[in-house]
């Protein structure tokens, strides 16, 4: 299966401004495929975009395109194209202009860049504002602008460094789809970068769900929901309750002083282990019903369900149910085994998970750092 | 609200007094001089024998050009590879940019004088290496040359300016379309520096069409330039003291600066129109 890939980064190691952003990166990409790296403010995600365009040069490392290694090739030569993170088009060309740039720098025959930039300008649904000045117009027009300024030199991968980033929510998931409906008919690469998991999880064929430099699972959206390597995953990755707990033998664990069947296997027995369980798998039930119990000490109505805290012996629970509970009830849980999985431990066990501290407030505060991220250097 | 509208009036105060005193009336007083003759009866006798002084506001327009040209030129090379070295380097090089500025124009130009004179410094290196000195002193070529020394700065900080200003993203966004050096040059930079070159050349124009100081040290005091001409109406002997002529002058060259102004702004009317 080598010979579809289109992008492979071979032991990357790079450091910028005397830190190391990233360790002894592996990652190889297929072709046609929507790729996704996903991870916090300073993970390494845009750095990896930028070594795949050529704009920064790993310390050590190699990157192929289509199996040619293509370290030490500057940016104009190779055959990727970036959608920036802050779109930057040329603010003293039009739209028809802008998109037309990469072909004017070909020197192709001017009827066929009338072609293309109509087509691409039809694609990305802005037939009509050729003689528009850029300033002019919205965050969503713009990011259009960049889209087919990008795809109108036909790029065999599309780099994306937080496209919809600056975008409202309400755009941002029509951009969701409309990027995806691209991609499939277009058929290239998409390389995406986010911080946002539910982008992440909705348009990708493949996630990477990256941390300090490091990448800490590679799969499909589902198996990364489902099937978490470790804690930060799990957390980054949707609402999780992390629960210390420890393997009696296969598809037996303890935790909350309980045992659970579960469909987990291959630990020792003993073994200490973080068990993962979602919100939307806890099942409300009556107290007397419950094998575990606990009080309730917040509820948030969220709409399609409530998100209510539940206090069990110490651990705070995060659990979603369409019961309107009160907060100081007692009320009784019970989880199935397949709502059970469990992780080997590693350097994220205890840091996540429980969600004593939780607030909506603090959640959005952290989402403002990440707008900062990946800024070209300054 | 009123409170406020007063606040605003009195801030301004000071300045509009100071405009209204040192530049609406001396600008009135221009045309009125310029429009009457000695006897104070009104009068386009000055205004018609401007004709006479054609020849001299030709050579002041083609020498200020010409500054102006090398300034550019030799300008916009340094601005751009200043500012695309690092920031500590690029606030050193600005620093010495700026350096002769501290010193007096006239003690720079002075300077130029002792440099180019018969028995200046130039000329007595070659006549130590045996060499026939030549005449450099009082040439157009001297005045060009202190033109050029005196408002290079004035040519490549707003360059300069410009170009850090320009958005790196979009200098990569270039690259990434398949542009090389060159082609990021001519389709990136240089457009995008065009405001900084359109100030750069009005602030090295204006002051060069009108000097007289370069123009009496290193040309040697011939009448030549327009500055020259209008400098004698005011401040000359008594007998070539002539407000009226002097004005009339003075207001044909304000408008001819007006009017190259408009024509550098018309190139430039994307940026101007953010500041209207």
């Amino acid at each position: 299966m080598s010979n579809n890939r289109i992008i492979d980064l071979k032991n990357i190691s790079i450091s910028l401004g005397g830190e190391q952003i990233l360790k002894d990166m592996n990652l190889y990409i297929n072709d046609g495929e929507f790729i996704t790296l996903l991870g916090p403010s300073g993970c390494g995600k845009t750095t990896t975009l930028r070594i795949i365009a050529g704009f920064l040069e790993a310390d050590s490392g190699d990157v192929y395109f289509s199996g040619k290694r293509i370290n030490g090739v500057p940016p104009h030569k190779r055959k990727v194209n970036t959608i920036f993170q802050r779109y930057a088009l040329f603010p003293h060309l039009n739209v028809y202009e802008n998109v037309a740039f990469g072909l004017r720098v070909q020197k192709l025959p001017e009827k066929e860049i009338r072609d293309t930039v109509g087509d691409m300008l039809r694609t990305v649904n802005l037939s009509g504002f050729e003689k528009r000045n850029v300033d002019s117009l919205s965050g969503g027009q713009q990011q259009r602008v960049a889209i087919a300024r990008a795809l109108a030199v036909r790029p065999k991968v599309l780099l994306l460094d937080e496209p919809l980033g600056a975008l409202d929510l309400k755009l941002r998931k029509d951009m969701q789809v409309e990027l995806k409906n691209i991609q499939k008919e277009l058929g290239i690469t998409f390389v995406y970068v986010t911080h946002d998991q539910e982008e992440a999880l909705s348009m990708s064929d493949t996630v990477v769900v990256m941390d300090s430099g490091v990448i800490q699972q590679t799969g499909s959206p589902l198996d990364i929901y489902n099937e978490p390597k470790n804690a930060f995953v799990a957390d980054f990755i949707g609402e999780s309750n992390i629960i210390d707990g420890v393997m009696r033998r296969d598809l037996l664990a303890e935790f909350s002083g309980r045992r659970f069947e579960c469909l987990d296997k291959g630990f020792a027995r003993g073994e200490p282990v973080d068990v993962v369980i979602r919100p939307e798998d806890v099942d409300v039930v009556p107290v007397e019903k419950g094998v575990l119990s606990g009080v309730v000490t917040s509820v948030t109505f969220k709409g399609v369900h409530f998100e209510i805290i539940v206090d069990v012996k110490g651990f705070k629970w995060m659990i979603q149910t369409t019961d309107c509970e009160a907060v100081g009830n007692t009320i009784g849980i019970s989880v199935d085994p397949d709502a059970i999985h469990i992780m080997k431990k590693s350097m994220y066990s205890g840091l996540y998970g429980d969600y004593s501290s939780f607030s909506d407030e603090l959640e959005l505060l952290s989402d403002v750092s990440y707008e900062k991220e990946g800024l070209p250097d300054e | 609200m009123n409170k406020k509208g007063w606040g605003k009036k009195i801030a301004v105060a000071p300045y509009t007094v100071w405009m209204a005193l040192f530049v609406v009336v001396p600008i009135v007083l221009v045309v009125y001089y310029a429009f009457t003759d000695q006897s104070g009866a009104l009068s386009i006798q000055n205004i018609r024998s401007i004709l006479d002084y054609r020849e001299t506001f030709f050579i002041s327009i083609q020498l200020a050009l010409l500054s102006t040209v090398i300034c550019l030129l030799m300008a916009y090379p340094v601005a751009f590879s200043i500012s695309r070295m690092k920031a500590y380097r690029q606030q050193t090089m600005v620093m010495l940019v700026m350096l002769p500025m501290w010193m007096n124009f006239l003690i720079r130009t002075y300077a130029w004088m002792t440099i180019l004179e018969g028995n200046g410094l130039i000329n007595r290196f070659l006549h130590l290496l045996g060499f026939e000195g030549f005449n450099m002193i009082n040439t157009n070529g001297a005045v060009v040359l202190g033109m050029v020394y005196n408002f290079l700065p004035y040519m490549l900080l707003p360059i300069y300016t410009v170009l850090t200003k320009i958005d790196k993203s979009t200098v990569e966004a270039a690259q990434d379309l398949g542009a090389n050096r060159v082609s990021v040059f001519r389709r990136i930079y240089l457009p995008l520096s065009v405001p900084g070159v359109i100030s750069g050349i009005t602030m090295v124009f204006v002051p060069a069409v009108s000097t007289f100081v370069i123009s009496k040290l290193l040309g040697g005091g011939k009448k030549f330039l327009i500055g020259d001409i209008i400098e004698n109406y005011f401040l000359g002997s008594t007998g070539s003291i002539n407000y009226n002529i002097g004005a009339a002058l003075s207001l044909v060259l304000m408008l001819l600066i007006l009017v190259s102004m408009t024509v550098m702004n018309h190139f430039d009317k994307d940026e101007s129109a953010g500041f209207m």
